[in-house]
């Protein structure tokens, strides 16, 4: 699982790490190899350890067991000034009595870089924010965007072979932030520095990373590329947090088979690994719930069935327009108290005439049902 | 993936791990160790001495020696003589006579009625007792030999006292009524004027920050000034105003101003703008949003200002109430100067040191007195620690609406307050301009010639300037960098805690207690810190400590703002933490900086019980010069030298708003958006 997907070398490895506070424990028993020059994102619901873990690799707080390996050497125990990293936060830290120069210079300083080699250097990586005339001013002067770069700026003044943000995009309006992500993942790639983020936000781990890091009370719940979180989550944890994910209560049925509620006739799904008549939870996305002609509506040669057994008559009970899609709740006997919600295109909708009281067929294709053990909480 | 449980069995055993530290750890520990160690060595120390010479007592043993007399011929015939029996048979010292300090002598010729010192008789004596110790003359004998000497040098033999250690000092003192009554009468006091300056201090401020009246800004003012002058000053304005001699003497109806009324009086203007300021902040954070309410309930003003008004600002009321005992029970200038007979605990530690020498007692008067004290210092801190909770909620700040009626009864409210404190400081200056008061009213400069009188002269006013200035530079250091140390400093969390409680010890602690302490500790010849008693550095270290809580706390608040990260920043950046302190926090901290600097330098000036002890005549002081020629009877002198430290104070007050507001405007580049 935590092997790597990215090309470089292994460059830091974290080993059965445990984190206490107290009688509490933050993190349990973390094990994670990230490669050289890989953009990993630690995603999670607020509490759950990322800031933890992310300072752990950074030693501002140092873990209470375990083992990080960086670049080869272990710095288990060093304090932050001896190991190799440049970090951003929330609040960007930003120095506010010295000018934006000035900010940047810090850590060039005492380096034995030269004064006119320090502002050559300041100017290049203003450049490189994208902020080459604002040297002069201090941080209260600077929008939150601008800001943020210049701590960014700051951070991989040193060239540090890890880079630590921390909620760096949080702060910002949500137009600021779409804006950023993509000049940070630009950034990144062009310096090819291996990058940690901490974020809360799905949409900006999934955007950005090469691999997510999906964190749950202290534990790491699964470790994968964007599309492998989504497309497979290990389990309904996962599942959930990323996403939407419609839940039904179902029976395990021979090795791909289950039967959806207590007794519908078995449909096909994923392979798993429960035993026949195990109470499990199906699980599929709304919106690779496909719908079929229900003989009202015009069909055509398009319309083909993948999977015949996995289809459902279905009432349409509600109908909400979002915009660029239909969100429809959808009831059958099988389904128990849930509903099955579908995300269909509009123009789905307006081929198959749908509309709320009207009953339709939906399939549910075998390659995208899943399944998982019912006792999981959700 | 199965989820491990929360419960830390689950942890596997094995070592935890340490951080190596790097060299900021190391280096800030080590600071931090530092600072606690001054604490501990000028604070800690000094008081434990202090405490243990409370519980010492001295007593002259008789038993310890033996003694032969002669005959005319100078012949002894062998006799040893007992000095106890000799006393049985005498009579010639009650029981009470054996009763002693540390430096007191007993002279052993009365145990023999026919003693003559022309007479040819001889005298021998001894230590029967290993432990036992005579002089004769400043010869300490504490051998056990016979000495051999003639009536003449007899003369000259006196016993010292021997050291045990219990309770007797107390014991002595809850029976002495003299002595004990000063309990009562501090408490009284105290109370007393507490009651007064708090009312007045709520109503002044509730004209502030409640009513449209005009002139705002020049009562706040004016409401600050006592700030500035030693608090015996107010007692010398009442002795010209209510004295013997006094204006308006009659207006006491026969009652005299030496004694509670004089105290009340002064007390209340030495405290006010101590309770104003804490008030005049409750005041200043309460709810508008409970006035709306109770405005749209339609109660009356009456009873929303005793169900919104006082409820709100009672955090602050009952703060300022212990502050203001506090500051009475502990103050030794007032009373000092208009007591007259009447006897307060801070008094009393004066008398017994300096006035009958009895250290071991006036020790025993600094435990009764630390007791109030300290309970007054918990009370309010564990009040204040209430408020901060009230104050983070998101209120709206109250905006007072125009009532003419209203606002002109606040108007003569507060001009009669401003009179009382600007009447009490003309006085003095009015006084000190007079050539004899009562007799010649015409002007002159006379009073200032202190170099003539009593009290240091213009020296003892240069070395205040000196001890404000060097008070305020090394206090701010090293109180500033030790909060630093404290607040932002890694780790080490049983170190840091208990830095936290000894910096808040000093506030506990009375200034006469702590100089009488010091007397104890820094006097002793066998600590090699000796050297400082006497100097200015002792004077220095007294008051930097006396008033290190404070400074403390508006330091720690100060870096409570800055942002947590800075050090992880800094270290991420491979920078060390003391460039950080000094290119970003010290100057981002710069008006609390000078906040503090000016508070101690005020300070310094105007203190009179924590140095009074701790003076010599090299470095005498401007506020002991007052409290010295007040005493000789050079009251115009002690008036003007006090006047001197107002217009001292309110100089340097001006130059920190100068410069407060030059650092601002200079930086508000930054700051402004
Ligand atoms: N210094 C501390 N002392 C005690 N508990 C702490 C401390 N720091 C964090 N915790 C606890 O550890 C857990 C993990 O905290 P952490 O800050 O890592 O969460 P997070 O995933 O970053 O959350 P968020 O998204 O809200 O920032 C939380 O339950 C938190 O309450
Ligand atoms: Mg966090």
């Amino acid at each position: 699982m935590t092997q790597a997907t990215a090309s470089g070398d292994l460059y830091l490895s974290i080993t059965n790490l445990w984190k206490a506070f107290g009688e509490f424990l933050a993190l349990k028993d973390i094990s994670l190899d990230i490669n050289e020059g890989e953009f990993i994102c630690f995603l999670g619901p607020s509490g759950c350890g990322k800031t933890t873990l992310l300072r752990a690799i950074a030693g501002l707080d140092l873990q209470t067991k375990g083992e990080v390996l960086q670049d080869g050497k272990d710095v288990s125990n060093l304090p932050p000034s001896q190991r190799d990293f440049g970090i951003v936060f929330q609040s960007y830290a930003l120095f506010p009595n010295l000018t934006i120069e000035k900010n940047i210079a810090f850590g060039l300083e005492n380096t034995g870089r030269g004064k006119s080699e320090i502002t050559a250097r300041v100017n290049e990586l203003l450049h490189l924010v994208g902020l080459p005339e604002q040297g002069k001013k201090y941080p209260a002067q600077l929008s939150g965007g601008q800001q943020q770069r210049i701590a960014l700026a700051r951070a991989i003044a040193t060239n540090p072979g890890l880079l630590l943000l921390d909620e760096p995009l949080s702060a910002l309006d949500a137009k600021v932030r779409v804006h950023l992500r993509h000049e940070i993942k630009e950034l990144q790639r062009k310096l090819g520095v291996t990058t940690v983020m901490v974020t809360h936000d799905q949409e900006e781990a999934l955007t950005m990373a090469d691999r997510i890091v999906v964190m749950n009370q202290g534990v790491i719940e699964q470790v994968g590329s964007p599309t492998e979180i989504y497309r497979e989550p290990a389990n309904l944890f996962v599942a959930d947090f990323i996403g939407e994910m419609n839940q039904l209560p179902a029976t395990a049925r021979g090795k791909a088979g289950i039967s959806i509620g207590a007794d519908s006739d078995i449909v096909k799904s994923q392979e798993h690994k429960f035993a026949d008549g195990e109470a499990i939870v199906a699980a599929i996305r709304p919106e690779d719930v496909i719908p079929h002609a229900n003989g009202s509506g015009t069909p055509d040669e398009t319309d083909v069935i993948g999977d015949p057994e996995n289809v459902f008559t279905v009432l349409i009970a509600e109908m909400e327009f979002l915009g660029s899609f239909w969100r429809c709740r959808l009831q059958n006997e099988y389904f128990c108290d849930s509903e099955l919600i579908a995300d269909l295109s509009i123009n789905a909708v307006r081929r198959f005439e749908l509309e709320a009281g009207k009953t339709m067929v939906v399939e549910l294709p075998q390659n995208r049902l899943m399944a998982f053990p019912r006792s999981e909480a959700s | 993936m199965s989820t491990p449980s929360t419960n830390i069995t689950s942890m596997p055993p094995g070592p935890v791990i340490k951080s190596k530290l790097s060299r900021d750890d190391i280096v800030m520990r080590g600071g931090m160790v530092v600072i606690a160690l001054y604490l501990i060595v000028t604070l800690a120390f000094p008081l434990y001495a202090m405490l243990s010479k409370s519980f010492s007592t001295y007593r002259f043993e008789l038993s310890q020696y033996e003694m032969q007399v002669s005959d005319q011929d100078g012949v002894f015939d062998g006799t040893v003589l007992n000095p106890v029996d000799l006393n049985a048979a005498t009579g010639a010292f009650e029981d009470a006579d054996f009763s002693a300090g540390s430096d007191s002598r007993l002279a052993v010729t009365k145990l023999f009625p026919d003693f003559s010192f022309r007479s040819p008789v001889m005298y021998q004596i001894r230590n029967a007792q290993p432990g036992g110790r005579f002089l004769v003359g400043s010869t300490l004998h504490d051998d056990m030999e016979w000495l051999t000497l003639d009536s003449n040098s007899f003369r000259r033999v006196q016993l010292r006292p021997v050291k045990s250690t219990g309770v007797d000092n107390f014991v002595n003192y809850f029976s002495t009524p003299a002595l004990f009554n000063s309990v009562k009468n501090s408490l009284v006091i105290a109370v007393i004027s507490t009651v007064v300056t708090v009312t007045l201090a709520f109503w002044f401020a509730y004209a502030l920050n409640r009513s449209c009246m005009r002139f705002k800004g020049v009562f706040r003012l004016i409401a600050m000034a006592p700030i500035l002058v030693p608090s015996l000053l107010p007692g010398i304005a009442l002795v010209y105003l209510f004295g013997n001699q006094g204006m308006l003497k009659e207006l006491l109806f026969g009652a005299s101003i030496y004694g509670p009324i004089g105290i009340v009086i002064g007390s209340v203007f030495f405290t006010f703008p101590h309770a104003f300021l804490i008030i005049s902040t409750a005041l200043a954070i309460s709810d508008a949003r409970l006035y709306e309410a109770a405005v749209s309930l339609r109660a009356s003003p009456w009873r929303t200002f005793w169900t919104v008004t006082i409820p709100s600002a009672r955090y602050g009321l009952i703060s300022a109430g212990f502050v203001v005992f506090n500051l009475v029970i502990t103050d030794f200038g007032l009373p000092k100067v208009i007591g007259g007979q009447f006897n307060m605990l801070a008094v009393d530690i004066y008398k017994q040191v300096i006035g009958q020498q009895n250290f071991e007692m006036g020790a025993v008067v600094s435990v009764v007195l630390i007791v109030p004290a300290i309970f007054a210092f918990a009370l309010d801190r564990y009040v204040q620690s209430k408020q901060v909770a009230t104050l983070s909620a998101r209120s709206v700040p109250f905006q007072p609406s125009p009532n003419a009626k209203m606002d002109r009864i606040f108007l003569i409210y507060s001009s009669l307050i401003g009179l009382f404190i600007v009447g009490i400081l003309a006085v003095c200056q009015f006084a000190a301009l007079v050539k004899f008061w009562p007799y010649d009213l015409s002007l002159s400069l006379n009073n200032y010639q202190f170099d003539k009188m009593d009290g240091g002269g213009w020296n003892s006013y240069y070395n205040s300037i000196k001890l404000g200035l060097l008070t305020a530079v090394i206090g701010t250091s090293v109180i500033f960098f030790g909060a630093y140390l404290v607040e932002k400093s890694n780790g080490f969390r049983v170190g840091r805690s208990l830095f936290q409680m000894i910096a808040m010890l000093p506030m506990a602690i009375p200034g006469m207690v702590l100089g009488l302490a010091y007397i104890f500790f820094f006097n002793n010849p066998a600590n090699p810190l000796n050297v400082i008693y006497g100097t200015m550095a002792i004077l220095v270290i007294s008051a930097v400590t006396h008033f290190y809580t404070v400074s403390h706390l508006t330091a720690v608040t100060a870096l409570k703002q800055m942002d947590r990260e800075f050090e992880s920043v800094s270290a991420s950046l491979k920078q060390p933490t003391m460039k950080l302190f000094t290119r970003v926090t010290v100057p981002v901290c710069l008006p609390a900086v000078l906040d503090i600097s000016i508070y101690l330098f005020v300070n310094a000036l105007t203190t009179v019980s924590a140095v009074v002890f701790l003076y010599s005549p090299k470095t005498s002081l401007a506020s002991i010069a007052v409290l010295n020629m007040d005493d000789a009877g050079d009251i115009a002198p002690a008036a003007a030298m006090g006047m001197m430290i107002f217009y001292t104070n309110a100089g340097a007050r001006i130059i920190h708003l100068i410069l407060s507001k030059g650092v601002l405007r200079r930086t508000q580049a930054w700051r402004a958006r």
